[in-house]
């Protein structure tokens, strides 16, 4: 036996090995992830702020552009991701009650709530651009400078949001994945948990996104 | 001279040579060769953006258009910055010893998230990677800024640097998470939060405001490409956008930015300066706190980069008075070190050295940045070479001169071997004194009326431009020498081993050198403070 291999670091100093990457430190895992949050609250309140500059340039513009948004289809998408959050919040409970199949196809709803918010916000998008309110179409050249801002503020924002969705959706996905290779369990609970968070960040977003361009006008 | 004794402990391997092969380095999750990989990257890109502006100081040897064209000029101006800033001195210290010395000093085995730590170390390479590629598709004429409307319509390669930028700063965060969760999570049990070495206060501070400040540029950037690809309106005044907003959002990342720069230094300083003084630190806790003062207030003091942009007497006196108060931290820390010294037993080692000339020449740069945000003054400076003076006695002789001092004092312990010293000297020498000639000739340029970044120049303005690319040789060979110097103490040095040659008293100087995988071979023994002296000196 080599000398090294009887001074692991184990034996020396129990607590420095939690850094090693096969320890699981949940509580660093949460540290972690809301830091990471941190900055997606930064990266959004960028662009509120941006938002609050150009509604208070053109006040006027913003709302007749907001005029031209289905609140329908956005008080749908909003109860949609809310509903979402909750079946999220279901399948972290079940999952640290150890109930497997119940988390799973919790996760499953929220998937599927998820790709329905995505597919109305695509609808939503294309019908728009069927409009030829698409950045930079002739069209929307013709509008008055507040509402070219706002669509490139709808267009930036919205699209933002629905990428962190999908990011969402592909981390539902790897936690279902991981779930049934069993190395997320109710001891080993940081994956679905973190994901969560990620989840309930992006409906927070929402709820601030909504009345800003929905319901101003 | 009493011999040194043999070590006792059999050879370990060192983290050097547990595993070996190209692949073992880029698969690693262990900080400290993480940290090596950094030094590499970053020494490549120092040189590349040192190249570059000795380029364009050379057209500068006389007025006219000769050379290289002015639209060669303004991209290599672009690419300096952009190299120098988000490439090298953002990630210099904090990276490099950052990494390597971060979970020593606070007797862990590793960074919270080490595949995380690896993943940074490859955005920041495809970051670097990208930047290089722009000079392929014509390169970025528009400051390292990228202020909005030219960078909309400009016909020089905008998507490239950006891109770069932005992943640039995905490392950063992650890196500046990693090490907050670090702190929190992995010191020894034994180290409290006023045990710890100020190193890891700065870096902690400054990893805050890689996380907070980060953020804001990704986005404004990113928004800068959908107005230019895309053609979302954002920003452009003939659509509506206003281009104030983008230099607002700019500043609030990149003043902070200059922080994340500077304190990891000052770090650095406080580790030196004590252990070549032997002496504790005079004022521990006013200067662990000075870096939390700066790193808040800093946070508060972007828009005294656009006095002259527009905006209301209010704000500019407000950011004024914010700029101000940012010297006094600033100050605590050099009186702090300066009463470290007094009555110290100095050992003027090159790392001291270094971090001497660092006091002289960071005095000189925040004393201008004094004018620089003083609002009368201020309008009569902006935009002239006295800005970019200003900027490089901080930044190359305030981050970057503690960088090498940084170097000349953790070489032994990464490598196990010592420099040669007479040539670390000469190269300090020499350094000092091109630099001098290379930036304080531009501050009376400055004060003159040469306008900032232009390519020509009137004949009355002459004799500063020559004497400024005279001094820009004189410290490229400098650079060289002290780089080759430390290069050949790896293969030819003196092997150092277990000795501890300045009398360090932090965590690291317990382990040999260099450092086994697991960090230590014995328990660290903290009964001692990060700053009880005297340590033995095992003559170096």
């Amino acid at each position: 036996m080599s000398p090294h291999a009887a001074l692991t670091p184990d034996t020396l100093a129990p607590h420095a090995s939690a850094a090693h990457a096969e320890h699981y430190d949940p509580v660093a895992c949460k540290i972690g992830m809301w830091l990471f949050l941190f900055t997606e609250v930064l990266l959004f309140g960028t662009l509120f702020i941006v938002f609050a500059v150009y509604l208070t340039l053109h006040h006027f513009d913003f709302a007749s552009g907001s005029r031209q948004l289905d609140k329908l289809l956005g008080a749908a998408n909003t109860m949609i991701l809310l509903t979402s959050s909750l079946t999220m919040a279901l399948a972290i409970a079940a999952m640290q009650r150890s109930n497997r199949r119940l988390s799973v196809a919790l996760l499953t709803a929220t998937l599927l709530l998820g790709l329905a918010f995505l597919g109305i916000k695509a609808h939503e998008w294309h019908h728009k651009f069927e409009h030829d309110l698409y950045p930079r179409s002739a069209t929307m050249l013709a509008n008055p400078y507040g509402q070219q801002v706002f669509y490139g503020l709808y267009y930036t924002m919205t699209g933002l949001h629905a990428l962190h969705v999908i990011v969402g959706c592909g981390a539902i996905v790897s936690a279902m994945v991981l779930i049934r290779l069993g190395r997320v369990r109710a001891d080993r609970i940081a994956f679905i948990d973190n994901t969560g968070l990620y989840w309930h960040l992006v409906d927070a977003i929402w709820i601030l996104l909504f009345p800003l361009f929905y319901l101003i006008g | 001279m009493t011999s040194i004794p043999a070590p006792l402990t059999p050879a370990l391997p060192t983290y050097l040579d547990v595993r070996r092969g190209l692949v073992s380095w880029l698969t690693t999750t262990d900080h400290k060769r993480i940290g090596i990989m950094y030094l590499c990257g970053i020494l490549f890109f120092f040189l590349f953006g040192a190249a570059m502006a000795v380029t364009f100081r050379l057209k500068l040897y006389s007025p006219g258009l000769h050379f290289i064209s002015n639209e060669t000029y303004n991209r290599l101006l672009t690419l300096h910055g952009v190299t120098m800033i988000f490439l090298v001195i953002i990630p210099s210290i904090p990276a490099i010893f950052g990494n390597f010395f971060l979970p020593i000093m606070l007797g862990a085995r590793d960074v919270a998230f080490p595949r995380l730590n690896l993943m940074s170390w490859y955005c920041y390479m495809t970051g670097g990677l990208f930047a290089l590629t722009s000079i392929a598709y014509g390169g970025p004429d528009t400051g390292w800024t990228f202020y909005v409307p030219y960078s909309l319509r400009t016909s020089g390669n905008v998507l490239l640097p950006i891109l770069a930028a932005f992943i640039l700063g995905w490392s950063s965060i992650l890196t500046g998470l990693n090490f907050v969760t670090t702190v929190h999570r992995l010191r020894h049990p034994a180290m409290s939060w006023f045990r710890m070495p100020l190193f890891i206060w700065s870096l902690y501070a400054t990893a805050w405001v890689q996380i907070i400040a980060t953020p804001v540029i990704a986005i404004t950037l990113v928004m800068v490409l959908l107005e230019r690809f895309m053609g979302v309106a954002l920003f452009d005044p003939s659509r509506g956008g206003d281009p104030v907003l983008f230099q607002h959002l700019f500043w609030t990342y990149s003043h902070p930015a200059v922080y994340i720069m500077i304190l990891p230094a000052m770090g650095v300083v406080s580790e030196i300066i004590p252990t070549f003084s032997r002496k504790t630190i005079f004022g521990y806790k006013y200067i662990a706190f000075s870096s939390v003062a700066i790193a808040s207030i800093g946070s508060l003091v972007w828009g005294h980069h656009m006095f002259t942009a527009g905006m209301s007497d209010y704000a500019r006196v407000t950011f004024s008075f914010l700029t101000f108060l940012v010297a006094v931290p600033s100050a605590v820390k050099v009186f702090n070190w300066l009463a470290t010294m007094y009555r110290g037993s100095i050992y003027l080692g090159p790392p001291m050295v270094f971090t001497l000339m660092f006091i002289f020449l960071f005095s000189i740069g925040g004393l201008t940045g004094l004018i620089l945000g003083s609002l009368a003054t201020n309008i009569h400076v902006h935009d002239t070479a006295f800005v970019p003076a200003h900027f490089h006695y901080t930044m190359f002789g305030g981050a970057m001169v503690v960088f090498f001092g940084a170097m000349h004092y953790w070489w032994p312990k990464m490598f196990g071997r010592m420099y040669h010293f007479g040539r670390a000297y000469a190269s300090a020498v020499l350094f000092f004194i091109g630099f001098n000639l290379t930036y304080f000739p531009l501050f009376l340029a400055g004060v003159h009326g040469m306008p900032r970044r232009y390519a020509d120049y009137l004949p009355e303005f002459t004799v500063y431009h020559r004497t400024s690319t005279i001094g820009s040789w004189i410290m490229v060979a400098a650079l060289l020498l002290m780089i080759g110097n430390l290069i050949a103490a790896l293969f030819n040095g003196k092997r150092i081993k277990d000795r501890n040659p300045w009398g360090g008293a932090t965590l690291e100087w317990q382990t040999p050198s260099p450092p086994p995988p697991s960090n230590f071979t014995a328990p660290p023994d903290l009964s001692r403070g990060p700053y009880d002296y005297p340590v033995e000196v095992q003559d170096p």
